[in-house]
C-alpha cells in the first residue's frame, strides 16, 4: 500500500469514485428535469414548473460539487500518469478535449440560463436552457466513456518507431463499438440514480403527508422513468456490455464470475467467496448452464475458466472485481422487482395507499449509487493489469518522478477536503429536501 | 505548420481563460473589501453568479487542446509541478463551492465564512498562476526523457536548481494579483452601482500605479533571467505589436477610468491581459517549456507536438466547436447584460 503504484492507482480510484457520486445524479436528473419542464411546457400547469424548480436546487448543488471534483480528473491523466499521457494523449486527447468543447460549454452556458434566467428567457427558452443541460450531460459522458473504451478496447491507432501510440482514424475512436453500449448502460445507470432519488423523495413527502401533490408527481415520474431504466441497464445494455467482456477480455470474464476451470455448460455463481491461491470457489450456490447461455447463448458452450490463462494476465484484484460485479448484478435485478411492483401499483391506482411499497422506495435511494460504483469497479478493475488493454500496463503509465510521499500528501489532502465537502453537500440537499417544493418563484 | 497553429490556439485559449476567469478571480480578490453588507456580497456574486463556471471551463478545453496536440509538454509539465497544480485543484474546489453553498444558508455566520473562502481561495490561485507563469519563463529542470519534478521551494534563487517558488516566480505571482485585483474590481465597477461601485473604482484607482511599477519590474527581471525572450524580439521585430497592445490596454485603463466609463476600462484591461500573456509567448516561442540546466533539453513546439493526423483532424472538430462556443458566450453575455439588480426587474 505504500508503493507509488498503489496509491496512484487509489488516487484515481478514490478521486474519480466520488466525482461520480455527483455525475450519476446530474446524468439521471438533467433528463428528469427535462421532463417535468416538457410536463409543464405542455400542460401549462404550474405545478410541473414549480417541481422543476425545487429539483433544479438540488440539481444545482450536485451539479456544482460534480463541476468541482471533477476538475482533478482532467488533470490528473497529466500529474500522476504521465508516462500514460505521453504515450496516448494524442489520441485520447481528442475525446477529452471535444469534451471540453462541446458539451461543458454546452452545458454551463445554459446552466447558467436554465438557474439565474426564469424570468428573461419566457417559457420556451428555459424548456429550452433545460433541454440544452440534459443534452450537454449526456454528450460528456459519450465522450468520457469512449476515453475509457479505447482503454479498454484500443481502436483507430498504430504503434509509431519509437513505441508511441498514434492516432490513425478518428471516427474508429468516436465509433467505438465499446462505447456504444459502456455509454447506454452508464446512462440508464445515472437515470436509475435519480429515478430513485425522485422516487424515493415523493415517496418519503406522502409518508410523511407533506407537501400536497408534490409527493405523487416525484413518484409517478421517479417510478415511471425509473422501470424503463432499470430493464434497459440489464437488457441489452448490460447484456451487450458482458458479451464485449467475453468476446475482448475473456480472462476478465472469467475473474468477475469467480469461474477458476474452463467447462463446458458452465455454471453461474450467485454466491460464493473467490479463494485466488486454491483457485476455487468457496461456498458456492450455483446454477448450471448459465455462463455459458449468457456469453455464448448456448448451453452446452464451453467457457474459459481463469487456469487457461497465463497468471500474469489475471486482473490483479479478483476478489474485489468478483464481488463488484456480483453486487452490481444482485442489486440491478433488486432494482427491477421494486420498481417492476411500483409501477404495477402505480397503475392499478394503490400506490400512494402501500406504505411498505413506499417505504421501500424511499429506504432504497442510496442502494443505485453503490450499484453504479460497483458497475464502474468491475469495468476498471477487469482491465487490469493494463491500462490501455493489451498495449500498455497500468505499471507503466505513472509518473516517473512523483514519490509515493507526494502522492500520499496530496491523497490525505483529497480525502479530507472531499470528506468535508460530501458532509456539506448533503447537508445543504437535506435542507431543500425539508424546505420543499412550491414556496417560492424562479430559482435566484 | 501544424504545431504552430496548435501552439497558437491553445495560448489564445489560455489567454480567454485568463481574461474571463481572470475577471471572477479579481472579483473574489475584491470581494470583501468592495462589497461589505451581505447584499452588497450578493450583487458582487451575482455578477459572476451565471457565468463563472463557463469562464472556467475555458482552463478544462485549453487543458484539453494541449493534452491532445502536446502531450509530451502536457505529460512533463503536469507532473514536474504535481504539489502546486494538486494546490492549484484544491483551492479550485474550495472556491468552486464557496460560491454555491454560501446562498443555500441565511446565517451570520455561515455567509461570511464562505465570503472569507472565496476571497482567498480567488487571491492565492491569482498567485498560483502567476508563479506558474514565472516558472514558464525561467525554465525548468528537464532530463532527457523530458521529465523533471520540482520542490515548492529550494533557496528561493531563480538558478538551475530553484523551486516552484524563487523570489522571480513570487515577484509574477504578485504581479498576477495585482493584474486580476484590478481586472476584477473594473468588472464589479462595470456591473453594480452605489456603494459598491465606489469602491470598486477606489480598488482600481489603487492598483493601476501598482500594475504599471509591477509591469516595468517583472519585464526587466524577465529579460535579464530569459535571454531567450530579448533574442525573439531581436529577431522578429513585428513582436514589438504585443507589448504595444498591453501599453495601450494599461493607457486604456486610466483614461477611461477617468471617464467613468467602466465597460471600456473593463475591455481596456482585457486588452492589456492579452497583450502581455501574448508579449510571453512569443517570447518563449519556438520552446513550450525552457529548460533551465541544459538548454537542448527544451521541450519545443516540435519535440512536443502529437503526429500531424491528430493535429489535422482536431482542426476539423475544433472548429465548428469554438464556434459555437463563441455563440454561446455572446448570447449569455448578452442576456446577462447591464447592472445587476437584487430584487426588481433585472435577472
Amino acid at each position: 500500500m505504500d508503493s507509488a503504484l498503489a496509491l496512484h492507482r487509489f488516487h484515481f480510484a478514490f478521486t474519480i469514485t466520488f466525482h461520480y457520486l455527483f455525475v450519476q445524479l446530474t446524468l439521471g436528473l438533467g433528463f428528469l428535469l427535462f421532463v417535468l419542464k416538457t410536463l409543464a411546457l405542455r400542460t401549462g400547469d404550474e405545478h410541473y414548473n414549480d417541481a422543476a424548480r425545487f429539483w433544479a436546487k438540488i440539481f444545482a448543488v450536485n451539479f456544482a460539487l460534480g463541476v468541482v471534483t471533477g476538475i482533478p480528473m482532467e488533470f490528473q491523466f497529466g500529474t500522476n500518469w504521465s508516462q500514460f499521457s505521453r504515450a496516448a494523449g494524442g489520441v485520447i486527447g481528442h475525446t477529452l478535449g471535444m469534451e471540453g468543447l462541446y458539451s461543458f460549454f454546452l452545458e454551463s452556458s445554459f446552466l447558467g440560463l436554465f438557474l439565474y434566467g426564469e424570468k428573461i428567457l419566457g417559457r420556451t427558452g428555459h424548456w429550452f436552457s433545460a433541454m440544452a443541460v440534459w443534452i450537454g450531460s449526456w454528450m460528456s459522458a459519450y465522450l468520457i466513456v469512449a476515453t475509457d473504451a479505447w482503454m479498454q478496447h484500443p481502436v483507430g491507432y498504430a504503434l509509431g518507431s519509437k513505441g508511441e501510440i498514434i492516432l490513425t482514424s478518428w471516427t474508429t475512436l468516436l465509433f467505438n463499438e465499446w462505447a456504444f453500449w459502456q455509454f447506454w448502460h452508464a446512462i440508464l445507470g445515472g437515470l436509475v440514480t435519480g429515478s430513485f432519488a425522485m422516487a424515493g423523495i415523493g415517496a418519503m413527502y406522502v409518508l410523511l403527508k407533506k407537501h400536497g401533490d408534490y409527493g405523487p408527481t416525484f413518484v409517478k415520474v421517479g417510478v415511471t422513468a425509473g422501470v424503463i431504466a432499470a430493464l434497459l441497464v440489464a437488457f441489452p445494455t448490460g447484456d451487450q456490455q458482458g458479451k464485449l467482456v467475453g468476446r475482448h477480455q475473456p480472462v476478465t470474464l472469467a475473474a468477475m464470475e469467480g469461474h477458476f476451470e474452463t467447462a463446458a455448460g458452465a455454471p453461474i455463481a450467485i454466491l460464493g467467496q473467490p479463494d485466488v491461491d486454491k483457485q476455487r470457489l468457496d461456498n458456492p450456490f450455483l446454477i448450471p448452464g448459465v455462463l455459458s447461455f449468457i456469453t455464448h447463448t448456448r448451453w452446452e458452450a464451453e467457457v474459459k475458466g481463469l487456469s487457461d490463462f497465463p497468471r500474469e494476465q489475471w486482473p490483479d484484484s479478483i476478489p474485489l472485481l468478483y464481488y463488484s460485479f456480483h453486487i452490481m448484478v444482485g442489486l440491478g435485478t433488486i432494482f427491477i422487482a421494486i420498481m417492476a411492483l411500483s409501477f404495477l401499483q402505480l397503475w392499478r391506482g394503490r400506490l400512494y395507499a402501500s406504505k411498505p411499497l413506499l417505504w421501500i422506495l424511499m429506504l432504497a435511494m442510496p442502494l443505485p449509487y453503490v450499484a453504479n460504483t460497483a458497475g464502474w469497479m468491475t469495468a476498471e478493475l477487469g482491465r487490469q493489469p493494463w491500462l490501455i488493454y493489451g498495449l500498455m500496463r497500468t505499471s507503466a503509465g505513472v509518473s516517473p518522478h512523483v514519490s509515493s510521499g507526494s502522492a500520499m500528501f496530496t491523497l490525505l489532502g483529497f480525502l479530507g477536503l472531499y470528506t468535508l465537502l460530501l458532509m456539506l453537500g448533503l447537508f445543504m440537499i437535506w435542507r431543500e429536501i425539508e424546505h420543499g417544493p412550491g414556496h417560492e418563484g424562479p430559482a435566484h | 505548420m501544424l504545431p504552430v497553429i496548435w501552439f497558437w490556439i491553445v495560448a489564445t485559449m489560455v489567454a480567454i481563460y485568463v481574461v474571463l476567469d481572470g475577471f471572477d478571480l479579481g472579483a473574489g480578490i475584491v470581494h470583501l473589501f468592495v462589497a461589505r453588507t451581505d447584499r452588497e456580497r450578493r450583487a458582487v456574486l451575482k455578477s459572476i453568479g451565471p457565468v463563472w463556471d463557463g469562464n472556467e471551463v475555458w482552463l478544462l478545453a485549453g487543458g484539453g487542446a494541449l493534452y491532445f496536440a502536446f502531450p509530451a509538454l502536457y505529460a512533463s509539465s503536469f507532473s514536474g509541478f504535481y504539489l502546486p497544480l494538486m494546490m492549484v485543484l484544491w483551492l479550485l474546489i474550495l472556491r468552486g463551492s464557496s460560491v454555491e453553498f454560501r446562498s443555500h444558508i441565511d446565517n451570520a455566520l455561515w455567509r461570511p465564512f464562505w465570503d472569507i473562502v472565496f476571497s482567498l481561495a480567488s487571491s492565492l490561485l491569482a498567485i498560483f498562476f502567476g508563479a506558474a507563469l514565472g516558472n514558464v519563463v525561467r525554465g525548468v529542470p528537464l532530463d532527457a526523457q523530458g521529465d523533471f519534478f520540482l520542490p515548492l521551494w529550494t533557496d528561493f534563487q531563480p538558478g538551475p536548481h530553484a523551486g516552484v517558488l524563487d523570489w522571480y516566480t513570487v515577484l509574477v505571482g504578485l504581479f498576477a494579483f495585482a493584474t486580476l485585483a484590478q481586472h476584477g474590481a473594473l468588472w464589479v465597477a462595470y456591473k453594480t452601482e452605489g456603494a459598491v461601485l465606489a469602491r470598486a473604482r477606489t480598488a482600481a484607482a489603487i492598483t493601476w500605479p501598482l500594475v504599471v511599477i509591477l509591469t516595468v519590474a517583472t519585464t526587466i527581471v524577465s529579460f535579464r533571467l530569459q535571454p531567450h525572450l530579448g533574442a525573439s524580439f531581436a529577431a522578429h521585430p513585428a513582436g514589438y505589436c504585443f507589448p504595444a497592445l498591453a501599453l495601450l490596454g494599461l493607457a486604456g485603463i486610466f483614461v477611461f477610468h477617468r471617464r467613468s466609463q467602466q465597460l471600456a476600462a473593463f475591455l481596456s484591461s482585457a486588452v492589456y491581459i492579452v497583450g502581455m500573456l501574448t508579449s510571453v509567448v512569443f517570447g518563449v516561442f519556438p520552446n513550450v517549456l525552457p529548460a533551465n540546466q541544459d538548454p537542448a533539453l527544451s521541450l519545443t513546439i516540435s519535440n512536443a507536438s502529437a503526429p500531424d493526423y491528430g493535429l489535422q483532424i482536431g482542426l476539423l472538430w475544433f472548429a465548428p466547436g469554438i464556434l459555437l462556443t463563441l455563440c454561446y458566450h455572446v448570447y449569455l453575455y448578452r442576456k446577462f447584460a447591464g447592472k445587476v439588480r437584487l430584487d426588481d426587474g433585472g435577472y
